[in-house]
């Protein structure tokens, strides 16, 4: 490039401007740097892929064994992969009840904290009770299915008496219930918060009160903000292991009795895979199986989520 | 409910008593959250110390007349030597070098781990130590009857020496550090991968991606990514980095033999995506945050755009950078459930060596000692706790200060 420069004639008039390159240079080390930095974003799309070609690989395999139907898989009421019984409804029933108490702990509680920080509690209050429930939403699942199996199951006990087992879906589903409070909390304020101002000043215009203005004017106007906290709730509460594995007991067990053990889908997976679990055997792909199952029903509430979010952040942003 | 528009003013009194009623009820929500954590504090706190009551298989007293503390380095190797068989002895040996040569900390060690073996007959938690002593000290009073040598001490499961024993099968001689430099090594490979990848992968969908169909599709992506279930992480880890890159992760590669794919490399390699689209996001909030008036006066000062991003825009966004990280990180350290699937075995009492050794985590002993049904397992379960969480509060509180000062360089 220089050279071309260089070796132009020479321009009649001495006077006259310089030519000058406008065309963009290639330069090879930015050039690099470039495709490296796109490189690292294509990662996320290569793990995607990677997830959803193992979990289907596997899964397939898992239905071409002998005796495997996806008609059984998902109609039969009994889970035993080794002695080729395979229902999933026991373990799908027993997440959807873990998920059933968390979300009668977190939706109202979350959305009345939401409420009393984002319209009642003075900018004093909030920045004092906002970190500590943050804090609350920092402490590893490990602890808190601890926490169900050591204070919240005896505390079970102690009210319902014996007919609760030492393990249980009831105290799984609290427990995850108070783990997931913080994230409806902070979900559902920043969606009250984002409502405009002037809607508040408008409903006190006309008279209301503070809960009418709340109730009748804030909430509705942000309620797709706060539907999309709620269903990335349920898809936390069903991708949850940990408390499930300590807290809702070990072995599939079809039963709607909240007071009985029974395994969920994610504590499936952490048993069997807790010890040396053999390649291509019943339970090894069984695993991919649910894993499948998991990944495909979090994701699809987690996309409708963040469609949510993205309508309310259109219509106030 | 009454449209507010068309209630009579008669009503009025009513409609305050409600707002009122509900505005307890609000604030009564926001509380039980914080109960809900002062409960889970106080559990742990209540199982982490207590009074113990201990058997001796040899009465540690009566082994020299003295307390084992005031004896001598050859004493205790007497009493070692006194005590156990010639084989046992050899053994020692092996494991630790020659009984003269060691320092009176591992004598005694030895000495109550070989001779005396305590065992705990009963432990009470904190509450009951407060506040039930008179009906503790008749139990003990019953239980003395029957065996004399009982020890009654009261016991904080979190001691220096559960920080730096390794696993036992005992609980009260089990420890964490294992666990803790298994937890170390980890995060150690998680972060020299997810930190320069994610980072890059921020700047990219930042600085350099144009509104395409290739970058929204990284960006929805990364987004749903962030919430994918952990445990499904944990099956990719199992799927690729411990069994179709077995070779790598075992280091059969490098000529490590009698090693499997289960090792710190694949769970490094595993939390690393895991934790990958939160530090992207987080990253790419800092990114954004700095002001584009500054790339502007960059740009015409003739900087290319690289220079623009290493000089200018990454040390103003650095700050945020890092809070990102460490709240990514300190996600990271507390993740359970990938760890079982990738096999972290709670069995290990050897040390990591290296990327490529077998190993255990902090989280997975809290896991398995919580999973035991005998009260010390519970106890020393909640001393890790304990480690876990001030190691998580501290790099929390580093993660607020850099934010502090960031907001503070802001305005």
């Amino acid at each position: 490039m220089q050279k071309e420069l260089i070796t132009h004639p020479p321009l009649a008039d001495a006077g006259s401007i310089r030519a000058i390159h406008l065309k963009k240079k290639p330069r090879l080390g930015e050039m690099f740097i470039q495709g490296f930095l796109f490189f690292c974003g294509a990662v996320s799309i290569l793990t995607t892929l990677g997830i959803i070609y193992e979990l289907g690989k596997e899964s397939l395999l898992f239905f071409q064994m002998p005796g495997v139907t996806l008609i059984e898989f998902f109609t039969r009421t009994e889970w035993q992969p080794t002695i080729g019984k395979f229902g999933v409804l026991p373990l799908v029933t027993a997440t959807l009840m873990t998920t059933f108490f968390a979300m009668l702990v977190a939706l109202p509680l979350g959305l009345s904290a939401a409420i009393y920080l984002s319209e009642y509690a003075s900018p004093r209050a909030r920045s004092i009770l906002k970190p500590i429930l943050e804090i609350l939403a920092g402490v590893p699942t490990v602890v808190y299915g601890y926490f169900a199996l050591t204070t919240m199951t005896p505390f079970l006990r102690l009210l319902f008496g014996d007919q609760v087992q030492v393990y249980n879906t009831l105290s799984a589903g609290l427990v995850m219930g108070i783990m997931i409070l913080p994230l409806v909390c902070s979900m559902s304020e920043d969606a009250l918060s984002a409502v405009p101002q002037s809607l508040r000043e408008a409903a006190y215009g006309l008279g209301g009160t503070r809960l009418e203005t709340a109730l009748q004017v804030v909430v509705p106007a942000a309620l797709s903000g706060i539907i999309a906290a709620f269903i990335l709730a349920i898809s936390r509460a069903i991708g949850e292991t940990m408390i499930v594995a300590l807290a809702a007991g070990a072995g599939p067990n079809f039963t709607f009795n909240p007071f009985l053990s029974a395994e969920t889908l994610t504590g499936y997976i952490a048993r069997i895979s807790g010890g040396d679990v053999a390649y291509d055997t019943p339970d090894y792909n069984s695993i991919f199986a649910i894993g499948l199952l998991l990944f495909g029903a979090t994701l699809l509430l987690n996309i409708l989520s963040r469609r949510l979010v993205a309508r309310f952040r259109e219509v106030y942003e | 409910m009454n449209n507010i528009f068309t209630s009579p003013r008669s009503i009025l009194a009513a409609r305050h008593a409600r707002g009122k009623f509900w505005r307890g009820v609000f604030f009564s929500s926001t509380l039980i959250g914080l109960i809900a954590l002062a409960a889970l504090i106080l559990t742990i706190l209540n199982r982490a110390a207590g009074l113990v009551v201990i058997t001796d298989a040899v009465d540690r007293n009566s082994l020299a007349g003295r307390p084992l503390t005031e004896l001598t380095r050859p004493e205790l190797v007497t009493i070692l030597q006194d005590h156990l068989t010639r084989t046992r002895l050899r053994t020692l040996e092996r494991n630790n070098g020659p009984l003269d040569s060691l320092d009176e900390e591992t004598l005694i060690n030895l000495v109550m781990e070989q001779v005396v073996k305590p065992t705990i007959r009963k432990s009470y938690t904190l509450a009951e130590t407060l506040f039930q002593r008179a009906a503790i000290e008749q139990e003990i009073a019953a239980m003395r009857a029957e065996t004399p040598n009982l020890q009654v001490e009261f016991r904080s499961w979190l001691n220096p020496g559960f920080l730096t024993r390794s696993m036992s099968a005992t609980p009260e001689l089990a420890g964490v550090r294992t666990a803790v430099l298994g937890s170390l090594w980890i995060i150690a490979i998680t972060i020299l991968v997810a930190f320069p990848i994610g980072v890059g992968a921020a700047i990219y969908l930042e600085e350099y991606a144009s509104e395409n169909r290739v970058n929204r599709i990284i960006q929805t992506n990364i987004d749903n990514l962030a919430g994918v279930p952990s445990i499904v992480y944990g099956i990719l880890g199992l799927a690729i980095f411990v069994r179709t890159l077995s070779h790598l992760t075992s280091g059969a590669v490098f000529g490590i033999q009698g090693s499997n794919g289960r090792t710190i490399l694949s769970a490094g390699l595993t939390m690393a995506l895991l934790i990958l689209p939160i530090l992207i996001i987080n990253a790419q909030e800092a990114i954004r945050a700095v002001p584009a008036s500054l790339r502007q006066a960059s740009y015409g000062l003739g900087a290319t755009r690289w220079q623009t991003i290493w000089h200018h825009v990454l040390p103003n966004a650095l700050p945020g950078i890092l809070t990102g990280t460490i709240l990514a990180i300190s996600r990271a350290l507390g993740e359970t459930a990938p760890l079982i699937l990738v096999g972290a075995s709670s069995l290990i009492n050897k040390d990591p060596t290296g990327v490529f050794s077998f190993f255990t985590a902090l989280p997975i002993q809290i896991y398995n000692w919580t999973a035991r049904p005998q009260p010390e397992f519970r106890n020393i379960a909640a001393a890790a706790i304990l480690v876990l969480l001030v190691v998580l509060l501290s790099l929390n509180s580093v993660a607020i200060v850099l934010r502090n000062r960031l907001s503070k360089r802001g305005t």
